[in-house]
């Protein structure tokens, strides 16, 4: 399906939401090999009860947000992060207060992993002044300063660029920060994407590039769309180090994350992780997803669900009370609620901003 | 049989250099390939190689000699076994080869080197003598001083009584960036060529030497990669001044340009701001056909979250780029490769800006506006000059800033004169001309005693050949025909 065409869906709202895919694609996606015998390191009660929590709030936040679009309430694009909700928040675990983060559009799960309250990243979504943007960027392009989130980006492979500038502007201040710059398997077929590997290790820049390869670039597998799907190996001609990482396990994502910034920080210059990961719902809100069989979502779901999976060390060997993680569930869906009740509430942007935020008034000199 | 050798063009633009140093003795004998002397050009030091085999049997242009024009011999070579006495004595260039100019004229076509140094106040016309404070001959060796003329429309907006240098644009730009450089350490220049080979048209020279490899940063040929590493560290706060070598190549970071360092202020909410310069050479130099020629003033002025500047003299250039750099917002900063040889009366010191947005009354006149930016000013002045001896008196005015336009120059002369004309080389469809006239349709429709004509380059990609070249740009005489023609003369 090409952009025109999506767009002409995208105006038909939620009209197709929920219809089951009707021919399954002639082959799916290789199985993912589990997680079972991971011999990934353990997390400990608390950080998996972290990672639990974080994990959740996106999902719920995500599952709302797809709610709010069938209603009408979001317009546009909306790409939603379900199923990938292990790989920001590993990497986030693995960071410190300082580090920047850059992404393409599928980010709402970025900007929670960030700090950023929910309440601006859903009003953002239905356009509302009390969005990050005031309304104006929409689910594509919303930005903190304050949390260090650099968007949240429309074009393809671009935060790809951006990102290492920011890797750029980190040595140039010497200030020991690490850009933390994520892209899809889609986007690193962009030639932008090399461009920047080539300068960021010639340079030696504070960058890990996140390769979140769900498998899918739109409608389009891997396997028809890369001559090389490791995506691992694509700083290889520059000498960049990369790994592939299950990106359903929590705990090899913060692991892989921990050694990747390390080498950035320490002037070692960049480094690339594959998430291999999967998202359970389409590319975007309008996507039938016809490209891959019922059978392999639900497989994923099943086998290797990034919160399931924490949930069921929390419950087993961290040996907490159901009822606490209830109370966690219980929370995560009242702050979402929240968002979503100020989401609705918020009145659009004041007429006057369409005028705002063009240009930056010059300081006096 | 004696041949000349003939001071070469080193690059498409260079009309004359500086013959350093003669590596060659009169007498020494010389093979193809030889090194015979070394050439300095505005942009940069070059080996002359022999051609021929023979021996060097007169110097004619002695090392160290300035302002050597193109195809002037410097050398006579002799042929093997010639009497190299006889051959000394020929007259000078009497073996110049058919065909070539001795004093390398350009076409007419083609904008010639010497803007309106009148209307500049340039130190070409005779400055008063060297009125330091001392009141002593300056040195042989420093521009000639010489102060601000408060008769000069152009220089209207310098303090009367500034004390001004010569330079050159490329020296102005150079010293805008070294300054603003000085002051914030934020500011950082990073481009193909810029650091170890000084600038690819020169710019930047120096500029390696006094900041350093950090802050002076060669990149790899790959203009859509840095322009978004340059837009990424703005988005942090620093000040990047990002070099094209020419505006041709800055499509290939169009993107980035456009839908990264334009929009992510507004779609941030004023969040996000994006304070860096794009700059470089634009539009047509000499004989570098389509892909090197395109003058895009009209393309990043549609842009909302663009400024677009494109100045004229080097006063302009100077303060308008310290202004860009001190911008917080993207600033597409576009230079001409043809002016960065010309001289102008620069405010000396490093405290003068001009600001963005302000247009420039740089010849004042009651009977036709002509509107003009950047390297159409040569044509609007020249065009000027000439109305006069016609008795038609020509307002001429500077743009300088495409974006955001300062419509309100225009439309106060165009109330005095009634008339306006347009010079621009870019395209004619959507091109700022179009904009102007449209601006006047609404603004000074009861004003206008005629239609705005608009003067462009032609409908065409730019061609290589000399004498279509010439004709694909505009001409002084189309300038002077279509003001004749709006004034019904």
């Amino acid at each position: 399906m090409d952009a025109a065409n999506e767009a002409r869906q995208e105006d038909k709202g939620a009209a197709g939401k929920g219809a089951s895919p009707k021919s399954p694609s002639p082959k799916s996606a290789a199985s993912r090999p589990s997680n079972k015998a991971s011999n990934a390191p353990q997390f400990t009660r608390e950080e998996d009860q972290h990672a639990y929590r974080e994990m959740l709030l996106i999902r719920r936040f995500e599952e709302k947000a797809g709610q709010l679009y069938g209603m009408g309430l979001i317009g546009g694009f909306c790409h939603l992060y379900i199923g990938q909700e292990a790989v920001v928040i590993g990497v986030q675990m693995a960071s410190k207060d300082g580090d920047q983060v850059i992404t393409g559009y599928r980010d709402h799960g970025h900007m929670l992993a960030c700090g950023m309250d929910p309440k601006g990243v859903m009003a953002e979504l239905t356009g509302r002044r009390g969005g990050y943007s005031r309304g104006k960027g929409g689910s594509m392009h919303m930005f903190s300063r304050e949390k260090n989130f650099y968007g949240g980006h429309g074009i393809v492979g671009a935060q790809v660029s951006l990102g290492t500038g920011i890797g750029f502007a980190n040595k140039y201040r010497g200030d020991g920060a690490v850009s933390l710059t994520y892209m899809g398997d889609g986007a690193a077929n962009q030639g932008q994407v090399y461009e920047s590997f080539n300068m960021a290790q010639l340079w030696k820049l504070p960058v890990v590039y996140v390769i979140e390869n769900n498998r899918y670039a739109m409608g389009t597998s891997v396997t028809r769309a890369s001559a090389q799907t490791d995506f691992s190996k694509r700083g290889i001609s520059f000498g960049i180090p990369g790994e592939q990482v299950d990106g359903m396990d929590v705990r090899a994502v913060r692991e892989a994350a921990a050694r990747a910034i390390a080498h950035a920080r320490d002037g070692e210059g960049p480094y690339i992780l594959e998430m291999q990961t999967y998202r359970y719902r389409g590319h975007s809100m309008s996507d039938p997803a016809k490209y891959r069989t019922k059978d392999e979502v639900a497989r994923m779901r099943e086998e290797s669900d990034p919160i399931e999976q924490v949930r069921k060390r929390l419950l087993g060997p961290h040996k907490v009370p159901e009822d606490e993680i209830k109370a966690i569930d219980a929370k995560v869906r009242e702050i979402v609620n929240e968002s979503a009740e100020f989401a609705t509430s918020d009145p659009e942007p004041d007429p006057s901003e369409l005028w705002t935020d063009v240009l930056l008034e010059p300081a006096r000199a | 049989m004696a041949t000349d050798i003939l001071m070469p063009a080193l690059s498409p633009t260079m009309e004359q250099g500086k013959l350093a140093k003669w590596l060659k003795k009169e007498g020494d004998p010389v093979k193809p390939g030889d090194i015979l002397a070394e050439i300095e050009t505005d942009k940069a030091t070059m080996e002359v190689e022999a051609v021929d085999e023979g021996v060097l049997a007169k110097i004619l242009i002695a090392d160290g000699t300035d302002n050597v024009a193109v195809n002037t011999p410097i050398a006579v070579l002799a042929g093997e076994g010639e009497d190299v006495s006889a051959a000394a004595t020929k007259p000078n260039g009497a073996a110049k080869p058919d065909g070539t100019k001795p004093d390398g004229a350009k076409g007419e076509g083609q904008p010639a080197p010497a803007p309106d140094m009148k209307a500049e106040g340039q130190a070409g016309t005779p400055a008063p003598a060297a009125k330091t404070s001392e009141d002593r001959p300056v040195a042989p060796a420093a521009p000639a001083v010489i102060t601000n003329r408060s008769a000069d429309r152009a220089m209207a907006e310098i303090p009367e009584g500034t004390e001004m240098v010569t330079q050159t644009v490329r020296e102005a730009l150079r010293d805008a960036m070294a300054e603003e450089m000085r002051r914030d350490e934020t500011v950082f220049v990073m481009g193909e060529e810029v650091a170890e080979y000084q600038g690819a048209y020169k710019i930047t020279q120096g500029l390696l030497q006094e900041f350093g490899a950090r802050r002076v940063v060669d990149t790899p040929i790959t203009e859509h990669g840095f322009a978004g590493v340059g837009v990424g560290a703005a988005f942090t706060g620093l000040r990047p001044v990002v070099e094209f070598m020419t505006f041709n190549f800055a499509m290939q970071a169009i993107d980035q340009i456009i839908n990264s360092a334009a929009k992510t202020l507004y779609m941030s909410g004023g969040q996000l701001g994006c304070p860096i310069v794009f700059r470089g050479p634009n539009g047509a130099a000499a004989r570098v056909a389509a892909q090197h020629s395109h003058d895009y003033a009209a393309w990043y002025s549609n842009v909302p979250g663009l400024k677009v500047v494109m100045p004229y003299t080097a006063s302009d250039a100077k303060g308008l780029l310290k202004s860009a750099i001190r911008d917080p917002n993207p600033v597409i900063f576009l230079e001409n490769e043809i002016l960065y040889g010309q001289s102008f009366p620069v405010p000396k010191g490093d405290g003068f800006t001009v600001p963005i947005g302000k247009a420039k009354v740089h010849r004042e006149g009651r009977d036709v506006t002509l509107v003009s930016f950047g390297i159409g000013m040569t044509y609007a002045l020249k065009a000027a000059h000439e109305l006069a001896e016609a008795g038609i008196d020509a307002e001429v005015i500077d743009l300088r800033t495409i974006r955001p336009m300062d419509s309100e120059t225009i439309v106060d002369s165009v109330r005095k004169t009634g008339r306006c004309v347009t010079v621009e080389e870019g395209f004619p469809q959507s091109g700022v001309g179009a904009e102007i006239a449209a601006r006047l349709m609404v603004d000074a429709f009861d004003y206008l005693d005629a239609p705005v004509l608009r003067i462009t380059g032609k409908d065409v990609p730019m061609p290589y050949a000399a004498n279509l070249e010439k004709l694909a740009l505009p001409t002084v005489a189309e300038v002077i025909e279509a003001a004749k023609a709006v004034c019904y003369r």
